[in-house]
């Protein structure tokens, strides 16, 4: 009998209209470091809010033991007290305040009510020295790179008496030294008996560090692999991620395709937060008008960070590089311009950058192309109803009135109020950013036929998208990109899913 | 890590069947929402309150002039007002631009006998670029609205003090003092009205006027949503809803006739709500900035120009409080080193009693007007009624409270149905 610290079984948890989770099952054995893996969407992220109590007990359906106990967390704190530490994608650091005030935030070194400074102090390095963090317990957190403060966050954790450490994407933001070297503290936590449980894209990291590997595809437990007793390949993960079947998730279509209408040219764009380093670097894509094109790359490969920058420089600072609009150069210094000069971009998180989730649909729609309905400035507030009312009916959106507010949409209504406001622009090039993120299987199918009428009417489109299998179903051609280069061209007729895996990890090291 | 690099999070949908919306009363068909009317039956209420209390003398031709006079410069701060908080912003510094603007029109017109039209002028575009000052560090440079307003609280008090040179300037021309405080004339001379006694025609005719006015564009408006197929009031319901609002403005025109004519200021007032309403609802300027308060990421990325409409909100609130300015110095007949002390309070407790959400992208500017009026009758009524100046900032104080308590209450009703 194997000697699991954690069992998680027939976990399902219900948003309203999606199952992110059905009936799924995680072993970790004690002291091993375990791995989960899935595309974007999987439930890797759901699955670990599950067991860290983000959704308390009760919201889900299923049993959780930990350490031979039922795990039954109303929360964080919980979880926490439990021995069960989770550390996020974004790290949950005070900037302002010290590493040591960090490493004990909540959690703080005091009597009689006051901070006890010096052992703060003394306890931090230690931590710190068990992580190999080689800082000045006093300096701010502010000005160390991501890569130590991705051990911050661990000797956080430790500083809680962690058993079981969860860590999101761990690697995605560090360079390859602080990886290596996160990678081996990984193996000496688990020396010192802390379970691990990682979250990765980076397969050939995975590979290198886990012990087992549980894979998620759908919101379901797909396999459980040992990597000692299976011979475990990166493409043997890979099928495992994505081998569902295909048939009748996409609506038939045949583009046909015309001449170019946008062309982007040696584009590189530099990271506002860390000026210096190239978030797109030297990428050049061609659209054509009637074409479906999709933009395909792991997180943090600078699919947006592109998209954005190119839409009248929403993003990035430092941006070089050439655009040209049915062969003629232009500059898009502004958001005004890009509209202006038929283009728009539709986000992938619509409830931050897309939507004004406190008003009614009809304003929503008519906000990006408000210079096309009025009239010297002024609003007619008829046409307005009017055209609101047509894409209500013509995309089908799912509300009582066009006086409905947005904010009580579902996703996939959601997402239609945003193409309709974007089409109302009528542009001819249209940027979709995780076109169907956290919508039902009906919703996204309703997504990909308008998609396929938008090329139809002549516009040219460029999806972008985590899921390999739409990118596949919908696009004409499609790119990769990695590490902000383009790194792979492909055909539909050629495109295959693990050759597009094969582009988008180029470079990843 | 860059805030635009997308997450593995399943972003979890809200609900997917839109549920009836909270905060809706039905009474026989009347559906009213209650969110939005709060305020309008909160002013009712009051009113009726303090009548009682006052035995009537609350709604005597007098005392009626007296409330719009007294609270005209509120109100028109509050137009002003209710626009910046829209779009996610606060003005502390209207009551120092009204004190700055009086004493500039004061020294004009009184030290340099400049004549009264170039005066008034001079004075609402040094309002403009007080407002543009400040419009440049908040929209352009980007200091928090909070610190750059509370700094001008101070510049401009300072520059009050140095115009004036620490000292009262009056007395002001006549037209200036009749626009602040006076009336139109008996032009058309007056006419008996039975029991109710002698009342000006011409008053009158403008309330006839203004009636006939307000319900044929509510017609018009009605008869155009409808040929455009949108739901629109049944005939009773709207028939009821105009005539009690016609009501409403006969009542006060007829006391205000039997009084002394129309206050200018009341003119001036009902030109700049409906001028004021019109771009807020209407024009592309307004409806951008509901955009800006509603989601600034989202306002960007629609290609609204945001820093701009920034900016203008500012150089108009400036306007207005040169506006504000004159009007109150010509009330007192006199630009003081105090003037529009704790003005920019009633006029933000205006917009938010008014029902201006907090975080910005919800507001009205009747709603602000009508904050601005609950506040006045409340101050009217109370010392009417002997009350002492404590028991006034109490009341007010609790009235404010609960007006935003009220809104953030159906608010997180109204998130809890959606979840």
């Amino acid at each position: 009998m194997t000697d699991h610290i954690l069992r998680m079984s027939g976990i399902t948890k219900t948003f309203p209209g999606v199952k992110a989770l059905q009936d799924v099952n995680l072993s970790v054995r004690r002291g091993e470091i375990h791995a989960i893996c899935g595309e974007n969407g999987a439930g890797k992220s759901t699955l670990m809010k599950v067991l860290s109590g983000v959704y308390p007990h009760g919201t889900y359906e299923g049993e959780i033991s930990f350490d031979g106990e039922p795990g039954r967390f109303s929360g964080i704190k919980d979880s926490e007290d439990a021995g069960i530490v989770i550390i996020h994608q974004e790290l949950a650091l005070c900037p302002q305040l010290s590493v040591a005030e960090n490493i004990f935030l909540g959690n703080e070194r005091s009597g009689r009510g006051l901070i006890d400074w010096n052992r703060t102090n003394h306890e931090a390095a230690e931590l710190m020295a068990r992580v190999g963090l080689r800082e000045s317990p006093v300096t701010q957190v502010a000005d160390i790179g991501v890569g130590k403060q991705q051990l911050v966050e661990i000797a956080k954790a430790l500083s809680k008496r962690v058993r079981l450490l969860i860590l999101d994407e761990p690697t995605a933001a560090l360079n390859d030294e602080d990886s290596a070297h996160l990678l081996d503290l990984l193996r000496g936590l688990r020396d010192e008996g802390i379970t691990c449980v990682i979250i990765s894209h980076k397969l050939n990291e995975i590979i290198a560090i886990a012990d087992s590997i549980t894979v998620l595809r759908d919101g379901q437990t797909i396999e459980t692999l040992d990597m000692a007793a299976d011979k475990v390949t990166e493409d043997r993960i890979i099928s495992g991620m994505v081998g569902r079947p295909l048939e009748h998730r996409f609506p038939p279509h045949e583009s046909s395709i015309g001449e170019e209408v946008l062309r982007i040219e040696d584009w590189t764009v530099h990271s506002p937060a860390q000026p210096g380093r190239k978030v797109v670097s030297g990428a050049s894509l061609t659209l054509r008008r009637g074409e479906i094109v999709g933009l395909a790359g792991l997180m943090g490969a600078g699919r947006t960070e592109l998209a954005m920058s190119v839409f009248g420089r929403a993003y990035g600072v430092n941006i070089s590089g050439r655009l040209f609009k049915n062969g003629t150069p232009i500059e898009l210094r502004s958001v005004q311009d890009a509209i202006r000069h038929g283009i728009a971009y539709a986000t992938e998180d619509r409830k931050r950058y897309g939507l004004n989730l406190i008003e009614d649909i009809r304003r929503n729609i008519s906000s990006a192309g408000l210079r096309r309905m009025g009239r010297r400035g002024w609003v007619d507030e008829n046409e307005e109803y009017k055209v609101a009312e047509g894409f209500r009916k013509s995309m089908n959106i799912k509300a009582p009135s066009v006086l409905s507010v947005v904010g009580k949409l579902s996703g996939g209504n959601q997402q239609k109020v945003v193409l309709s406001k974007w089409i109302y622009t009528d542009p001819d090039v249209l940027i979709l950013d995780e076109p169907t993120r956290g919508i039902d299987v009906g919703a996204k199918y309703e997504i990909y036929t308008i998609i396929n009428r938008l090329a139809d009417e002549g516009k040219a489109v460029l999806v972008i998208s985590s899921e390999l299998p739409e990118l596949l179903g919908l696009c004409d051609r499609i790119y990769t990109l990695s590490q902000g280069r383009v790194t792979g061209e492909v055909l539909r007729s050629e495109a295959t899913q693990e050759r597009l895996m094969h582009y988008m990890t180029m470079g990843q090291e | 890590m860059s805030s635009v690099s997308p997450t593995s999070v399943a972003v979890p949908p809200q609900d997917d069947g839109p549920a009836e919306p909270p905060g809706r009363l039905s009474l026989g068909g009347l559906s009213v929402n209650i969110r939005q009317s709060g305020i309008y039956i909160a002013f009712a209420l009051i009113v009726v309150l303090f009548t009682v209390l006052t035995d009537g003398a609350l709604l005597q031709p007098q005392n009626i002039s007296n409330i719009v006079v007294q609270n005209s410069y509120i109100l028109i701060l509050a137009v002003g007002m209710i626009l910046i908080i829209i779009a996610g912003h606060i003005d502390l510094s209207v009551g120092s631009v009204v004190a700055a603007t009086g004493a500039i029109a004061a020294v004009l017109m009184v030290n340099y006998g400049v004549p009264w039209p170039a005066a008034l002028l001079v004075t609402l575009v040094a309002g403009g670029l007080i407002g543009a000052w400040q419009g440049f560090w908040i929209a352009y440079f980007g200091i928090p609205s909070f610190i750059v307003t509370l700094a001008g609280m101070l510049l401009f008090r300072a520059l009050t003090l140095t115009v004036l040179g620490n000292q009262g300037i009056g007395p002001f021309p006549d037209a200036v003092r009749t626009l602040s405080n006076g009336f139109t004339d008996g032009y058309l001379g007056n006419v008996g009205l039975g029991p109710l006694g002698g009342a000006d025609v011409f008053s009158l005719l403008v309330g006839v006027l203004a009636v006939a006015g307000m319900a044929a564009a509510q017609w018009r408006t009605r008869a155009a949503r409808a040929r455009y197929g949108q739901t629109v009031d049944p005939l009773p319901v709207f028939a009821l809803k105009v005539a009690a609002a016609a009501v409403l403005i006969v009542a006060v025109v007829v006391q205000l006739a039997r009084f002394k004519n129309l206050p200018w200021v009341l003119v001036l007032l009902a030109v700049i709500v409906l001028g004021y309403s019109l771009l807020a609802n209407r024009s592309v300027f307004g409806r951008r900035i509901y955009a800006v308060g509603g989601n600034l990421q989202a306002a960007v990325l629609s290609g609204v120009k945001v820093k701009s409409v920034v900016f203008w909100i500012f150089v108009n609130m400036g306007v207005l409080a040169g506006m504000a300015g004159i009007i109150f110095a010509g009330r007192l007949n006199q630009a003081g080193p105090t003037a529009g002390g704790s003005f920019e309070l009633d006029a933000i407790a205006a917009a938010f009693i008014g029902g201006a959400a907090v975080q910005g992208g919800v507001g009205k500017v009747v709603g602000a007007i009508t904050g601005g009026l609950i506040m006045g009758v409340i101050n009217n009524g109370m010392s009417l009624i002997g009350s002492p100046s404590e028991q006034v900032m109490l009341v007010k104080g609790i009235v404010l409270l609960a007006a935003v308590a009220f809104d953030v209450w159906t608010k997180r009703r109204a998130g809890a149905a959606s979840r």
